[in-house]
């Protein structure tokens, strides 16, 4: 906080710049000097305004409040899922060079784009400063880092390779368990469409796929392939992403013929609504399943469905991550870092995530806090000999441009079934992402 | 000001009418130059700049991009999508709104409240259009249908259920039956008032002259229609050539339904390069400019005619 005086000159400020005056904004942001920062006010950027997660983020911010008695909080959220009208709007504000004092994106190369336009800051300093260092998994902090920096905060982590199954159909096509290999999977989708009437894997709209090719790259190459296909200069044109994209190709055979007209929670409770076997989808899945309605289905686990890790994927977390950055000329600077120092602290993550329904990117959340699946994620998140691998439709691995083009590359797919194409159209997309 | 020129000359130059005048447009003149034509401008430097993400400098690349944007896997499509539906919403819209217009011209018991229910779903926006098609066009087969096919099967005619929009050849045209539906009545208004403006003595020529019902419409109605016809005809083309809320309420960004309009916002939101969303963007304007440039000219002379 600055001296008494200027304090009403502060709420006139606060009143100007919340009518979104850029000049006096621009005023606020101090260069370098921590101590000097505004603090008055923190702006925060989200798409957290589903049921679930907006009440996490109401908790986080009551922490806040109690911790920042001076910094009145205002909570941007804009609706719409993963994200992408709020993206839009984050855009267009950042370029007229009018940031919010945080913004959330997904820990990783979704950043790179305000990265290379010198939109954010590298936090490397904020890390060091508040020992974050030691708190998050080393391997998490590697897939995070640019250029030896990191530019954002995970206060989150979810499990993109959760595969989501009914047991009693599982158990009328004979079929034991959840399957260890895509192979297997293959075999036990078979079963399921001849033995049964069921849809063997349900799936939503395009996206959903591109969800689904993660998981089965990861599943049919091995995490250590996986991530290099990410690295620079990665190649694509293998032997063995071919035969992963003709395993995908198969496996897309056994899909619902509606899948375009549904997004992933209609392909997702298929699965609860005994009408489809299996589905694979984020654990974000859960909290839909086990919630009450109107925002969940109410299914119990184990009865109405199960979960296992997507086939050919034990042993490895392919994780995806809510995060917060720091943008330059943030208008309230100190109010901002305040602000990441809620969200990398572990009382801020243990408030948000068991609302939310994910687990804390810190290793040492309260484990009596998370229930059912998340006890579960947690365990495997925390232990030893985990691998992890990022995912790359959820914008850890890839950059806009690639996220896209994959995008491009599977829609096609999905018209044309032609997999040297879809294979040529990755390598393409690969080589034209300039990441 | 010709004419104010020709028949009051002296208190033209007396009470300098012009400035008022002047004063009145000039806000809508200025806010037009900078808005439509300025951002048209601008539009099109971003297209020819060359500038494929939002680092680099605006620079120059000689119309490149123009080209290079036919390489993109995605492109044709997007194309074709747009032609097949274009072709399918205005001749469908057309055909219909005209074929209400004449059943409205032959006089209807309750013609008023016929007129309101055909025109009623233009007051609708393609967003909640979208929303309750994309349910009536669910593709799913019979034991889990809903929509349309659920209605089809109902009634044991299971055989005209069909995958709609998701059909991988001609889904467009399916994706243009919503669209049909909401604008054909705003057609049959249009042909409606163009009917009612027939002198009924023209008819009754054509009648005694031995003319079936047909014939009038055909000899005589529908060719004093053409101004109608064509004005009709431009405003569908253009929103068709421009359709966005209609696809995205429905399909959203999936390749299967990908039309100019989604792809722009694709390439400036999602891949992050402006270049290739304003050229996308240009391309659009160039199309819809091919159909209302020659209307206007078209209709400037003919006023002069008159």
């Amino acid at each position: 906080m600055r001296v008494r005086a200027p304090r009403h000159r502060l709420k006139v400020f606060a009143a100007v710049a919340m009518t979104g005056a850029l000049a006096l904004a621009g005023c606020g942001a101090n260069e370098d000097d921590g101590s000097d920062d505004d603090k008055s006010e923190v702006e925060v950027f989200s798409w957290w305004t589903g049921p679930g997660e907006a009440d996490g983020l109401k908790a986080m911010q009551a922490d806040f409040a109690k911790k920042n008695p001076g910094t009145k909080f205002t909570n941007a959220a804009i609706a719409g899922g993963s994200g992408t009208q709020a993206k839009a709007v984050l855009a267009s504000r950042l370029q007229n060079n009018k940031p919010p004092d945080s913004f959330q994106g997904h820990a990783g190369a979704e950043l790179l784009d305000y990265i290379k336009a010198g939109q954010i800051e590298p936090l490397d300093e904020f890390f060091a400063r508040n020992n974050l260092y030691s708190v998050y998994p080393k391997q998490l902090l590697d897939q995070i880092t640019y250029k030896e920096h990191i530019y954002s905060v995970p206060v989150n982590i979810h499990r993109s390779n959760v595969l989501w199954y009914n047991p009693g159909i599982l158990e009328d096509a004979g079929i034991d368990g959840p399957p260890q290999s895509i192979a297997d999977f293959i075999t036990a989708l078979k079963a399921v469409d001849d033995k049964t009437d069921k849809v063997p894997l349900s799936l939503g709209a395009q996206w959903t796929a591109d969800h689904l090719l993660e998981n089965v790259l990861l599943g049919s190459l091995g995490t250590d392939a996986y991530n290099a296909l990410w690295e620079p200069g990665a190649v694509w044109d293998t032997p063995a992403v071919t035969k992963a994209l003709h395993e995908f190709g198969q496996i897309m055979r056994y899909t619902t013929l509606e899948a375009a007209s549904t997004d992933w929670q209609g392909a997702a409770k298929a699965v609860v609504d005994g009408k489809a076997a299996f589905n694979i989808m984020g654990d974000w899945a859960y909290g839909y399943f086990v919630g009450e309605a109107p925002n969940g289905l109410g299914k119990k686990l184990d009865t109405d469905f199960k979960y296992a890790p997507s086939p050919g994927t034990e042993g490895t977390y392919m994780w995806l991550s809510d995060s917060f950055t720091l943008p330059k000329n943030a208008p309230h600077r100190g109010g901002a870092i305040a602000w990441l120092k809620e969200v990398s602290s572990k009382e801020g993550q243990d408030l948000f995530n068991p609302k939310k329904g994910s687990i804390p990117a810190r290793t040492d959340g309260d484990k009596s806090l998370y229930t059912g699946y998340l006890k579960y994620a947690l365990e495997r998140w925390t232990s030893p000999d985990i691998k992890l691998a990022g995912s790359f439709w959820h914008g850890v691995t890839a950059n806009n441009k690639w996220h896209t083009d994959i995008d491009t590359a599977v829609g096609l797919f999905l018209q044309n079934k032609d997999v040297g194409k879809l294979q040529q159209g990755l390598v393409n997309a690969a080589k034209n992402s300039g990441q | 000001m010709k004419t104010a020129d020709g028949t009051r000359p002296v208190r033209f130059r007396r009470g300098r009418k012009w400035l008022p005048g002047l004063l009145l447009v000039s806000p809508s003149i200025v806010a037009i130059g900078l808005f439509v034509y300025g951002l048209i401008f601008w539009n099109t430097r971003v297209a020819l700049s060359g500038k494929h993400d939002e680092v680099s400098e605006y620079g120059f690349d000689g119309g490149r991009n123009f080209v290079d944007l036919w390489d993109q896997p995605s492109w044709p499509g997007a194309v074709r999508n747009a032609l097949v539906f274009t072709a399918v919403f205005v001749a469908g819209a057309l055909l219909l709104g005209a074929f209400l217009a004449f059943l409205m011209d032959k006089g209807v018991r309750g013609e008023a409240s016929f007129r309101i229910v055909y025109l009623f779903p233009m007051a609708v926006s393609f967003i909640a259009t979208g929303v309750v098609w994309r349910w009536l066009m669910n593709p799913a087969p019979p034991e889990r249908a809903v929509g349309l096919n659920q209605l089809f099967d109902k009634l044991h005619l299971g055989a005209l259920a069909n995958d709609w929009w998701q059909n991988p050849d001609w889904g467009m045209a399916a994706m243009a039956l919503p669209a049909v539906w909401q604008m054909s009545g705003y057609v049959m208004a249009l042909y409606l008032a163009g009917f009612r403006s027939v002198p009924e003595d023209l008819r009754e020529a054509a009648r005694v002259d031995g003319a079936s019902e047909l014939q009038v419409y055909r000899y005589v109605v529908f060719p004093q229609l053409r101004p109608v016809t064509l004005s009709a005809l431009i405003i569908l083309g253009h929103i068709s050539l421009k359709v966005f809320d209609l696809i995205m309420a429905i399909a959203g960004k999936q390749i299967i339904t990908y039309v100019p309009a989604v792809a722009t916002y694709v390439e400036i939101f999602d891949r992050h390069d402006p270049a290739n969303g304003a050229t996308i963007a240009t391309y659009m304007l160039v199309a819809v400019a091919v159909l209302v440039i020659p209307y206007l000219v078209w209709s400037v002379r003919s006023e002069r005619v008159r």
